[in-house]
């Protein structure tokens, strides 16, 4: 019989020679925010399991960590020592980093609509970066609806002529895979789930996705499959005003049309979700969502339930 | 004569450029400008009045929840329904409001502003049994040290120990602002970007159980509040103490108010609300709010001289790219001619002037035990100071607004959609005074108009040539080492500014990009 030995005893010494083995991966990422809002950034703050401080400084997986050089919400360098991160890293890391866009891309009179910072002494457009970035990248994540698709500021009449990250790749021949994570905002977990899947498993293969680009694992299914309030919907059971019980289709819901597991996966802690407060789903995972409007009438879209 | 140009500003919301011209160590002049336009607003145009209530929010995704306080108050106007909203529905708002601003006041305390006084960098001479620093040792340890380096360098000053707590603080800080976040989305669905608010109300209705939950989460940012967030801004504030001599300003403080304690009133300016909308300045003195005194001039920014001087209801945006002299995406809002800061302080000073007695006797208490005069609070300590201040006042305040919901009761009201109306929104959001104007003809958006707290504070250069708040708080400061002017980023953070928010939109017609000059 082999001699007893603690089972903690038997984790740990396992995990220290782990650490002795393993030189930890570093994955450096570059976060570029362009027209958008910044709400992509402070929904992934509100990441739980990891934590944003497990992303930021721990290993998210063993012998895992994601460097992020480049974000300006949370960096502590400023002005041009900060720009030298993004050129450095492209340049170091070639072929090795990810590139996550927030924000939509201004491309009306070459972009002049957004700047950020300047390289080789000239202004450089949002458009520019995610020229000279993407190029190189071992991915490109699309975060939220704005980069995915366009979003708020591409909606009718698209004053700066704001482009999705994709029609950019497109119109330059660039060939860096991407994946589109829209929302918005988008849940922490699809940004954070999409990340994990790309160091477990490496880039996502083209069943993973859907027609859009989006990771099926989350937007595999529609609000209205899922939701909390699809009973009243089978039984023609329809809210009038907000706050009433009922089925919320005639107050203007996208649910029917809208590809995302908010109903399941629930948002902020799992507290609530967009339905679960009384209000509608406005389709915000969705293709120019802000133009099927008005938001608060039944769209022409959505097929009336059939007759039981 | 030296030039510091800082782009992008990065710990802040939005796309700023900050330039300065520095002359004898100290800046001469300085000029601030924002980066990237989205056209919000000329989005609008033509759509439902309701929409506003969604689009109005997605300006920002930091402070979406007052751009939601705002629309929905000025929607509630435009629709005759400002006096009929629900008690329940008032308090929701409220709320909602109060923990989105505890979270974001914590925010941009410690993941924005933290990181120009803390050395995370040296917890890698850390010796202790801390999991997070050591967690952090060994972050440090791997050498791979972004975001927190490349930084500026050379003025960190805090003692080993009050350094290593606020690092190990600065991660606490991310779980209490989340929680904050978890209670927006209680009654308002999600965050950012909460569906709950509405014209009319709340969509969600209270229940006991969401109350008893939102309360003990309550108490967990109150606790941190307490115990944490305000000894760290006043441990950081004697290090760096002066900091209460630099970035004074332009010295008028401006206040919309917020919080509603009365449903029944639909005039803004006289309904009772937790924080009273008023004016003050370093003369200490009282002056009542008149929203008749607002105008947005526009001599430095790219649109035509013609639209200048006019009240935000009247407001529009005629684009003139070749204007001489011009510098800024920004109008500059003005009130009664003259430069007014606006956000926590203001909101704070014009409290404490305005006879509220929880302001005036917390105000007092800290500043007696931190040997400071009410006139240190025009600086750039006195604006990190006033934020915590009045973080402290709303969790105190919210505990009562929770136990003043009914169960059950219905929190929104329905109306018609009128064919032509008007409307105001005015409310006092985490980075101070937020307008929205609405005008409505033949049941569409014919005009919405956005005057943002950042509008004001980072506005360039008015009709008369004076410089804007965060300008002339920059104006005059010594600068110990060009290469590295921590001073001017200092200053810059304590606005907190937001940029997403802060620029206006050009009119379709006639206007050539291409000869704009970004900066």
């Amino acid at each position: 019989m082999t001699e007893k030995v603690p089972f903690l005893s038997l984790v740990r010494k396992r995990v220290e020679r782990q650490v002795q083995d393993m030189d930890t991966k570093e994955y450096p990422a570059i976060w570029l925010q362009a027209a958008g809002c910044t709400g992509c950034s402070v929904s992934l703050l509100n990441v739980i399991n990891p934590s944003i401080k497990n992303l930021l400084v721990d290993e998210v997986f063993p012998g895992s960590h994601i460097n992020l050089r480049f974000h300006p919400t949370v960096m502590a360098g400023a002005g041009e020592p900060a720009i030298e991160v993004m050129i450095d890293t492209s340049r170091e890391k070639k072929g090795g980093y990810i590139l996550i866009v927030e924000g939509a891309i201004p491309t009306a009179k070459d972009g002049i609509y957004g700047v950020v910072g300047e390289k080789d002494g000239k202004p450089m457009t949002m458009q520019a970066w995610v020229e000279t970035l993407a190029r190189d990248a071992l991915a490109v994540i699309a975060l939220g609806s704005c980069a995915a698709f366009g979003g708020i500021p591409a909606a009718k009449p698209n004053p700066t002529e704001c482009r999705p990250v994709s029609e950019i790749l497109k119109a330059k021949g660039i060939k860096t895979p991407y994946v589109n994570i829209p929302g918005c905002a988008p849940h922490p977990d699809w940004f954070v789930g999409t990340v994990a899947s790309i160091l477990l498993t490496g880039l996502p293969k083209p069943e993973d996705l859907d027609e859009y680009r989006r990771p099926k694992a989350f937007y595999g299914q529609t609000i209205h499959e899922n939701c909390q309030r699809r009973a009243y919907y089978d039984e023609h059971k329809f809210a009038k005003k907000f706050g009433d019980p009922g089925c919320n289709y005639e107050l203007g819901c996208r649910g029917p049309i809208t590809h995302a597991d908010c109903p399941l996966r629930l948002w902020n802690g799992k507290v609530s979700w967009c339905v679960g407060c009384g209000a509608t789903c406005i389709g915000c995972t969705e293709p120019d969502f802000f133009d099927i409007t008005p938001l608060y009438e039944k769209t022409s879209q959505i097929a009336l339930p059939e007759e039981a | 004569m030296g030039k510091i140009v800082i782009d992008p500003v990065t710990r802040i919301e939005g796309h700023l450029k900050v330039e300065a011209v520095v002359e004898g160590g100290k800046v001469k002049e300085a000029r601030s400008a924002g980066m990237l336009f989205r056209g919000l607003e000329l989005i609008m145009r033509g759509r439902d009045p309701r929409d506003a209530q969604r689009i109005a929010q997605r300006v920002c995704g930091v402070c979406p929840t007052s751009h939601s306080i705002a629309a929905a108050l000025n929607l509630d106007s435009a629709f005759g329904i400002a006096d009929k909203i629900p008690d329940n529905g008032r308090i929701l708002r409220n709320l909602i409001l109060g923990a989105a601003h505890i979270a974001d006041h914590i925010l941009h305390f410690y993941h924005l502003v933290a990181l120009d006084y803390v050395d995370v960098a040296r917890v890698a001479k850390y010796e202790g049994n801390n999991t997070v620093l050591n967690s952090i040792k060994d972050f440090i340890s791997r050498g791979e040290l972004g975001p927190f380096v490349p930084r500026y360098e050379g003025d960190y000053r805090l003692p080993d120990d009050v350094n290593e707590q606020a690092v190990a603080h600065y991660v606490t800080a991310f779980e209490i602002r989340r929680k904050g976040q978890e209670m927006v989305a209680m009654f308002g669905g999600k965050m950012p970007h909460n569906m709950g608010i509405m014209p009319g109300g709340v969509t969600s209705t209270p229940t006991v159980d969401s109350m008893a939950s939102f309360l003990w989460r309550l108490k967990e940012l109150q606790e941190f509040v307490d115990n944490v967030y305000l000894p760290d801004v006043i441990a950081v504030a004697q290090v760096y103490s002066d900091y209460f001599e630099i970035g004074r300003g332009c010295g008028n403080l401006l206040a919309y108010g917020s919080y509603e304690l009365d449903g029944k009133e639909s005039d803004l300016t006289k309904r009772k609300r937790f924080f009273r909308p008023g004016t003050t300045s370093t003369s200490l003195k009282f002056g009542q709010f008149d929203p008749g005194q607002i105008t947005e001039q526009v001599k430095h920014s790219w649109y035509a001289d013609s639209i200048s001087g006019k009240h935000p209801s009247q407001g529009d945006v005629v684009v003139d790219e070749r204007k001489e002299g011009a510098y800024s995406w920004l109008k500059s809002p003005r009130y009664g001619k003259a430069v007014f800061e606006v956000g926590p302080l203001a909101r704070i000073m014009v409290n404490y002037v305005g006879g509220n007695p929880a302001v005036k006797s917390l105000v007092d208490s800290t500043l007696a035990r931190a040997r400071l005069k009410p006139e240190h609070m025009f600086s750039v300590m006195g604006r990190n100071l006033a934020r915590a201040l009045e973080t402290k006042l709303i969790a105190d305040a919210m505990t009562d607004w929770v136990l003043q919901l009914k169960p059950g009761q219905p929190a929104y009201t329905s109306y018609k959609l009128p064919e032509e109306s008007s409307g105001m929104g005015l409310v006092g959001a985490a980075r101070g005074a937020l307008g929205h104007w609405i005008e409505i003809k033949e049941g569409k958006i014919a005009n919405y108009q956005v005057i943002t707290p950042s509008t004001w504070n980072i506005s360039p250069r008015d009709d008369k040539d004076q410089p804007g708040p965060m300008e002339q708080a920059i104006t005059s400061t010594a600068i110990r080492d060009e290469a590295n002017p921590f001073e001017i980023v200092r200053i810059v953070r304590a606005f907190d500014p937001c940029l997403a928010c802060s620029v206006h939109l050009v009119n379709p017609k006639g206007h050539d990009l291409g000869r704009f000059r970004i900066c």
